[in-house]
């Protein structure tokens, strides 16, 4: 039943290029985070706004996102767009596609951190005599950065494991990428995807380490 | 783009997709919640230090890509001899993610419950059993379930990447659409409002559920 020969060794050679491929992954990740956090503060302030002409498109953003598969997103950005005349490719409509899931998942995670600020915050900030702009840029926004900032890290794992999903566009240069390039030059399937594993969660955990280390380094007092 | 190719026998192609999409997100879903409740009355139930091996897979399962893990059941199957299709390893590997997302669903729910009401179960003669039945069941269900069902929608949409071990469910039928009619646009279009009808309703019930549920604590 079982008369497979690992070859491990054939797969630990390629390990410098996977490296290669893991620093795109984590690139594309942060990007995407960066990208998804800007949008995902102008998406949570305009679902609170008054204006109908602001919230009824930030709520159909965060809608899809949350409500479709990333897949789905990715492949809107690399196929769909296509029909208008758009070509991405596969790196810009991956990161495209990621930067909007985060965006969606964020701006709940914004808004759900806005609601834990005690309205007075606002007012005092008001009362000093500092514009509306001011009192969100300087007072509210580090305060909810500083609340949301555990969901954050948990979307930019999120984020890390979506990059896979490039590979089904024709990514070729991130870690998936470059693991099924491998695979299909070599077919040792197991093991190269076997060290992919290793490597995404050996990434998972940095990063988990990281935003311990940095949230323990910004939230001292 | 309101023009299109597209006959009713296409449109019914990309829902009997949807069907399989559903029905991989109901076994999956099944298995996987039977499992992470095993897995989570354990891991609340016992000390950390028996079952570390457990938290530390579960951990892996919820750190690896999705679509690195099917690969590889589905080439490990293959060395093994197993013989599976490809729609059986796509369920056992979505059972086995949703167990690890779910034993967290669960161990967090058990642990909301306050220890001052076991201990004053367990003080009224009740067996460990009961304690576990007849108090903390029905007070965890209110704070898991809100989760589950988010947990539940998070599975079905990412049944989705089950396509890339060739199984032909909602967003690979669309793909095989859009690669006969060139329309990607709109086909995606179609394929994005079945997801969208799927989830958001079931969405807004979990919401609404954890509304209600929490103005009668």
């Amino acid at each position: 039943m079982f008369d497979y020969t690992f070859q491990w060794r054939q797969a630990y050679r390629h390990l410098p290029r996977m490296l290669e491929g893991a620093l795109v992954t984590l690139e594309i990740a942060v990007l995407s985070l960066i990208i998804g956090i800007v949008i995902a503060v102008l998406l949570a302030v305009a679902r609170d706004s008054k204006s109908i002409w602001l919230r009824a498109p930030a709520t159909a953003w965060v809608e899809v996102a949350r409500n479709t598969p990333a897949l789905f997103q990715i492949y809107m950005a690399h196929f769909g767009l296509g029909s208008f005349g758009i070509y991405l490719s596969p790196y810009v409509a991956l990161l495209a596609g990621i930067a909007f899931n985060n965006a969606g998942y964020l701006c709940e995670t914004f808004r759900g951190a806005l609601r834990a600020i005690p309205e007075t915050q606002t007012r005092a900030g008001r009362s000093l005599g500092m514009g509306q702009a001011q009192t969100f840029r300087l007072i509210v926004m580090p305060q909810m950065f500083r609340i949301s900032f555990l969901p954050t890290t948990n979307q930019m794992v999120w984020a890390i494991l979506m990059t896979s999903l490039g590979v089904t566009v024709g990514m070729a240069t991130d870690l998936t990428g470059i693991t099924q390039n491998l695979n299909a030059r070599t077919f040792r399937t197991f093991e190269l995807f076997a060290m992919a594993a290793v490597l995404y969660y050996l990434i998972a955990k940095a990063v988990m380490l990281a935003a311990r280390l940095i949230a323990w380094r910004l939230f001292r007092y | 783009m309101f023009e299109t190719a597209m006959t009713w026998n296409d449109l019914m192609f990309m829902l009997r997709g949807a069907g399989v999409t559903l029905w991989i997100t109901a076994i999956a879903v099944a298995g996987g919640t039977a499992l992470g409740i095993v897995f989570g009355v354990a891991r609340s139930a016992l000390s950390p230090w028996v079952t570390w091996p457990l938290a530390f897979v579960l951990d892996v399962l919820r750190s690896v890509p999705l679509l690195i893990q099917l690969v590889l059941a589905n080439s490990f199957q293959a060395i093994a001899g197993l013989g599976w299709s490809p729609f059986v390893t796509s369920c056992v590997v979505l059972a086995l993610y949703t167990a690890a997302l779910c034993t967290e669903v669960v161990r967090g729910a058990i642990l909301s419950v306050p220890e001052t009401t076991r201990r004053a179960a367990r003080s009224l003669g009740m067996t460990w059993a009961q304690d576990q039945t007849q108090i903390v069941f029905p007070m965890a269900l209110r704070v898991g379930l809100p989760s589950w069902i988010n947990l539940t929608l998070g599975v079905m949409k990412d049944s989705a990447l089950v396509l890339w071990l060739g199984i032909i469910e909602l967003l690979r039928a669309s793909q095989i659409l859009v690669t006969r009619l060139q329309e990607p646009m709109f086909i995606l279009l179609v394929a994005g409002a079945i997801y969208f009808l799927i989830s958001f309703p079931v969405a807004r019930f979990g919401e609404r559920l954890e509304k209600r549920w929490r103005a009668h604590d």
